[in-house]
């Protein structure tokens, strides 16, 4: 049901041209084509991300641990999720004899489905989002990510196992907490953008880097790091992931679940790690933008020439353009997920009511105290208006001086500056991790010394 | 001007009207279907279950009349907040792994009674309101209007609104509270001196 109203909202550019190319017309029976066309390529879409996600963990997993992680299916190991989709397809189908049997099945969709929803107003590129006009983009993300929740906790009270329940009222007890620091956090951005539209974050974060809402002013900055640690809570990672603590509860709420059904879980972990990716880059990081700009001149240009002739090159250039955003778009993502998986590798696992302290009593009154923050800045500094490119030029500082915007333009600036520098010291570390890294695996390889002779050994 | 911005987007259809018909039927059948279960159902968990789809339903009626807004909050607030209470309250109180309702002849009646007073009156509701044929005008950029509503001309109503929410809570935590403070202690804690300090 999910699915439907996700397919409601079906577009792109690139059905009108097909349907030129076939020479038909758009009726209904089309229109419900090709929703299901492309509903099916986005299932192919999450399924390649959380593939690609679950490989590259456990590479990552490998080399934190002094080892290589899965090197045996194809090069660098690259086919191991394809192989483990084999085997997990090639299981049998478990349902315990006293479970809830119709919830026990209708779980794994119920967890999946609000995460492939979710996908729709995820902005790609310019013009590469499924429905670029749901004005209400970034709320639609929390309630899909919110309803995933349902199945998870569905998921441990269907299977009737003492561990599985104790996963989904963890599950249950932290979302409760976590919730309301997520979306506070999710408000200060939102209100320093003025719309909760993705494509429309997008397009005001244009102009450079120092025009990305994480810039704007200090509070933002701030609410992007609250909303990343709720962000982990929400997607039950570690160190928040209690509903799966394998070392004390099995595996917690799909402990009993086995074959498809269970895979259908980690589809749904990894698409929604990306989905808040993918809101981080939307909302704080510039969303397909470059830092320099570039793409949001370079766009403004191709509307233009578009609207005035939509034929031939004007728009190749807008198709190209809209490939680099996504690529852009999604190496963003992808290292916010990156980060996620440093920490799961890295952090031990609190206990839930740490979990629940740490959400409750730490996260919310500082999500309260950054809103109450951003508005008072935003009343006394206000915001430079409008799309860069479009409504001004965001590189060229006696322009915001002379429009009255000098404050926000050099704090915007400065702001950058410590980003940069806190960007580049990580990058620097794990660069310099990894360089290091091969002597030390060496050096964990020797045999370790004795420090004495066993027992048994000792000849009498 | 959102659309000269969002450029190429969205499907326009030139028969919307089927369609949308069509998906009318299905959400309608949806939220129906459901709601028929949360009232047959015997089993608590499988209630809120049906209940998750009845409000997704309405959720998808709520998006074919373009109040996109209101759909995600009651995605929001209700498939995703109070549902999971629910479940949640559930877990914690009932003692059989499937509670189920055994409801009494008295409480049938009364409900029923009820409920066909309430479907009476929402009948009578909806044949004496003229409703305007073409209401809105969706150019405009309806979120942002919404909230400028409701923190400018409905602001004291919408203050009251949470000032009641604030009470409720306040009021549920004293109950919680003043509950566990009457509870006379069964037994002293016999653990040893180190047990105590982990525990």
């Amino acid at each position: 049901m999910l699915m439907v109203s996700s397919l409601l909202a079906a577009t792109s550019i690139v059905e009108p041209l097909i349907l030129e190319q076939l020479g038909l017309e758009r009726n209904a029976l089309w229109v419900t084509a090709y929703m299901v066309v492309l509903a099916a390529m986005f299932l192919g879409v999450i399924s390649l991300i959380a593939m690609f996600c679950i490989w590259w963990e456990r590479k990552v997993a490998g080399h934190m641990q002094a080892r290589i992680g899965p090197n045996r299916v194809g090069p660098i190991g690259i086919l191991q999720s394809l192989a483990d989709g084999m085997k997990l397809l090639l299981k049998e189908d478990l349902t315990p004899g006293v479970a809830d049997h119709f919830l026990y099945r209708l779980a794994p969709y119920l967890a999946f489905a609000p995460v492939f929803a979710a996908f729709i107003a995820l902005p790609f590129g310019p013009n590469l989002t499924v429905e670029p006009r749901l004005n209400v983009g970034v709320f639609w993300i929390l309630a899909m990510l919110s309803v995933e929740v349902m199945g998870v906790i569905l998921a441990g009270w269907a299977s009737n196992n003492k561990w599985a329940i104790y996963g989904a009222m963890r599950e249950a007890c932290q979302m409760v907490s976590y919730e309301i620091p997520l979306g506070i956090s999710i408000i200060v951005g939102v209100m320093t953008a003025g719309t909760l539209n993705m494509v429309m974050l997008g397009h005001i974060q244009g102009g450079g880097i120092h025009t990305w809402l994480i810039y704007r002013n200090p509070f933002v900055f701030l609410a992007f790091f609250v909303f990343f640690v709720a962000s982990l809570a929400s997607n039950k990672r570690a160190p928040f992931d209690l509903p799966e603590s394998e070392s004390e509860l099995v595996a917690g709420f799909h402990t009993e679940y086995s074959g498809l059904r269970w895979s259908f879980f980690f589809f749904a972990e990894y698409g929604a790690m990306f989905i808040v990716g993918g809101i981080q880059a939307a909302l704080f990081l510039g969303g397909w933008h470059d830092p320099f700009g570039l793409l949001g001149w370079w766009y403004q240009k191709a509307l233009a020439n578009y609207t005035i002739d939509p034929t031939g090159m004007n728009v190749a250039s807008l198709l190209l353009l809209n490939v680099i955003g996504v690529g852009i778009f999604v190496t963003k993502a992808l290292g916010i997920i990156f980060v996620q998986m440093w920490l799961r590798w890295t952090l031990p696992r609190p206990r839930i009511d740490q979990v629940l302290y740490a959400c409750v009593k730490v996260l919310l009154p500082m999500a309260c105290v950054l809103l109450l923050g951003a508005a008072v800045w935003q009343w006394l500094i206000p915001e430079r208006p409008g799309i860069p490119w479009k409504d001004y030029q965001p590189w060229d500082l006696a322009d915001w001086f002379r429009a009255g915007y000098g404050a926000a333009g050099v704090t915007q600036l400065v702001l950058t500056l410590v980003g940069i520098g806190m960007f580049s010291a990580v990058v620097g570390w794990v660069m310099y991790a990894a360089a290091t890294g091969r002597n030390n695996k060496q050096r964990l390889t020797e045999p370790a010394p004795l420090d004495r002779v066993p027992d048994n050994l000792v000849k009498a | 001007m959102m659309g000269a911005i969002l450029g190429q987007g969205g499907v326009e259809l030139t028969d919307a009207g089927t369609v949308s018909a069509v998906l009318f039927y299905v959400f309608a059948l949806l939220t129906g279907g459901a709601a028929l279960a949360v009232v047959f159902s015997r089993n608590i968990v499988r209630t809120a279950v049906a209940l998750l789809f009845t409000l997704a339903g309405v959720a998808g009626l709520y998006f074919l009349l373009s109040a996109e807004f209101l759909a995600a909050v009651q995605l929001v607030v209700y498939a995703g907040g109070t549902l999971i209470l629910i479940v949640f309250g559930v877990m914690l109180t009932s003692k059989s792994q499937f509670a189920r309702f055994e409801p009494k002849l008295g409480e049938v009646i009364v409900a029923m009674s009820v409920g066909v007073i309430l479907l009476f009156a929402l009948i009578l509701g909806i044949f004496h309101t003229t409703f305007a044929s073409n209401a809105l005008s969706l150019d405009e950029y309806p979120v942002a209007k919404l909230g400028q509503v409701l923190l400018g001309d409905y602001l004291v109503p919408f203050e009251l609104i949470s000032v009641l929410l604030l009470v409720v809570m306040i009021g549920a935590a004293y109950l919680a509270k003043g509950r566990r403070r009457d509870e006379p202690r069964t037994e002293k804690p016999t653990l040893s001196r180190a047990a105590r300090q982990w525990s």
